[in-house]
């Protein structure tokens, strides 16, 4: 029987705490559309998108109404695209993206993820190709992601992959300097990349992956932080036990809704990522719950340490309730996305060192953090490399979302909109990394022994 | 298969009857309800079976909050398997 206190914390949950589902995203793998011919590819990239999507956005919005939680996502990912696109130039890459995005538009989706490469090894000449179209195709589209994976712990680092991304990444802000750079945005660099991860901009349909698959990635660090708050003066075993029940509770209605989606689209269920992502909405912050939890502002000493029980606990709390988990799974702290990280930037209490040493215990890396416009690209390669390394080294995803935010300088700041939120320019270390990074190669895999 | 109605809102006259009577025209038994006022304002808990609804059930949530819009009232109407997905193991 249903409890009255149950249906009020519900509600109170998806009115006041901003409980949502933050994305429905269908994995649809590409493989079949393989074509030496560039066009023939595409045509079939938009008939097959077009057709196993064809009801994704109105299934979603009908269970959002059924169970009355928002569903702010519908999104689709694909198998990278520098695989399924082999020998194409970077003339047939671009070709591609523009399909991607003639694909997003007729089937109402708010973002496609895939125009990514796999490179941590080692480059083929089409995901070469691909990489050195990034910039125009984030530029010359609106809802197409990108991400390159340009480490993993078992290959090590790839420089020459990394140097290559911060040419990109300079690029791409300078091709959408009128957007506020808002093409970095769209671009992510990752170590150990998941597979079936839902959340943009990473999100690709891995090589692993069923034809086609519903992963479901949940939010609620607003729940979170109330549920903290009503804890009141436990201590820290106490806490995490508050913060693993709301987990499981966030995660079931997680696990509901892609069950749901599934049955509903004749999808197979992939996994549910249990990711807190925050949005710029107030109350719905990580930042929030880690000084609910009793720190003064996010970024003080102890930050890492209260992150660190934080992700622990939403992953217990959330691997009972879900069948199948998987993608990122953590708490991510994007600054610009997350009223509480943006606050505590202005006040001078986080630097991005800190955010980088928070990274070590956290899903996912250096997200959404604008830099100045003229930063060097070897200087955003070092950036790249410090938390690429982070990941390799302790076997963890990890991800650098930077935007050198074209004409902009510390103080100032770039205001994307909506979820993407606002971002101030955080100051950097002047000193070059430039003769480093110059010497490309690799970086060894490390060893996984003798863990000191 | 049953839908859990909440309404929330400054106490009148008729508010049940007239959640009542949407229940009604469209075939939705009423199993059980909770209500009390606090003050002013009124609060409810209603349990419905939708089980023979004659119209889509996104349709009835949709016309039960445009009640509650007219008469200054939250009406909330959601499947009851989120409540019990979330609160039960």
């Amino acid at each position: 029987m249903i409890n009255t206190q149950d249906v009020l914390e519900t509600i109170s949950m998806i009115r006041q705490e901003n409980l949502d589902i933050r994305t429905i995203t269908m994995g649809i793998s590409l493989w079949d559309c393989v074509s030496e011919d560039t066009d023939r590819l595409c045509q079939r990239i938009y008939d097959k998108i077009t057709k196993k999507a064809e009801h994704l956005v109105e299934t979603g919005a009908g269970i959002e109404k059924k169970y009355g939680i928002p569903i702010v996502n519908k999104r689709v990912s694909v198998t990278p695209v520098s695989l399924i696109g082999g020998a194409a130039t970077p003339e047939g890459y671009l070709k591609i993206a523009h399909t991607l995005q003639r694909a997003a538009d007729e089937v109402g989706i708010n973002f496609i993820g895939g125009f990514s490469a796999l490179v941590q090894k080692g480059m083929t000449p089409g995901a070469r190709n691909m990489i050195e179209v990034i910039p125009e195709a984030l530029a010359q589209t609106r809802n197409v992601c990108s991400s390159v994976n340009v480490a993993s712990t078992k290959a090590g680092i790839n420089m020459d992959a990394i140097a290559m991304m911060g040419k990109a990444i300079k690029r791409a802000a300078y091709l959408t300097k009128d957007q506020n750079s808002i093409g970095c945005a769209k671009l992510v660099v990752f170590s150990n990349v998941p597979e079936d991860n839902p959340f943009m901009a990473g999100a690709f349909c891995g090589i692993g992956e069923p034809d086609v698959a519903i992963n479901v990635g949940v939010s609620g660090p607003g729940v979170v932080a109330s549920a903290i708050k009503r804890a009141g003066d436990c201590n820290l075993s106490e806490l995490a036990d508050v913060i693993k029940k709301t987990a499981f509770k966030i995660t079931r209605v997680g696990q509901l809704v892609a069950s749901e989606a599934a049955q509903a689209l004749d999808v197979p269920f992939g996994i549910i990522d249990l990711s807190l992502a925050p949005t710029p909405a107030v109350g719905d912050s990580v930042a929030y719950i880690l000084e609910e939890m009793g720190l003064e502002s996010c970024g003080a000493h102890g930050t890492t340490a209260a992150l660190a029980m934080l992700n622990d606990a939403v992953k217990k709390g959330g691997v009972m309730a879900s069948s199948h988990v998987g993608g990122l799974s953590g708490a991510f702290i994007p600054v610009s996305e997350d009223a509480g990280m943006i606050a505590a930037v202005e006040r001078g209490a986080l630097s991005i060192e800190k955010l980088e040493a928070m990274t070590a215990v956290c899903s996912v890396g250096l997200d959404m953090i604008a830099i100045p416009g003229d930063t060097p690209e070897e200087v955003i390669d070092g950036i790249i490399a410090d938390e690429i390394a982070i990941g390799v080294v302790n076997t963890k995803t990890t991800a650098v979302r930077v935007i050198p935010a074209y004409g902009k300088t510390v103080g100032d700041s770039v205001d994307f909109g909506g979820l993407l939120g606002r971002a101030p320019i955080m100051d950097l270390k002047s000193y070059s990394p430039a003769k480093f990074i110059r010497r490309g190669g690799r970086i060894p895999a490390p060893i996984q022994s003798l863990k000191n | 298969m049953k839908a859990v109605i909440t309404v929330t809102g400054k106490d009148t006259v008729g508010i049940i009857a007239d959640v009542a009577n949407v229940c009604a025209k469209y075939n939705a038994n009423i199993l059980d309800i909770t209500q009390s006022v606090l003050g002013e304002y009124f609060a409810m808990i209603m349990l419905a079976d939708i089980k023979g609804l004659n119209i889509e059930f996104s349709v009835f949530v949709d016309l039960l909050t445009e009640l509650g819009e007219n008469r200054g009232l939250v009406i909330h109407t959601m499947h009851e398997d989120i409540f019990n997905t979330m609160h039960h193991i």
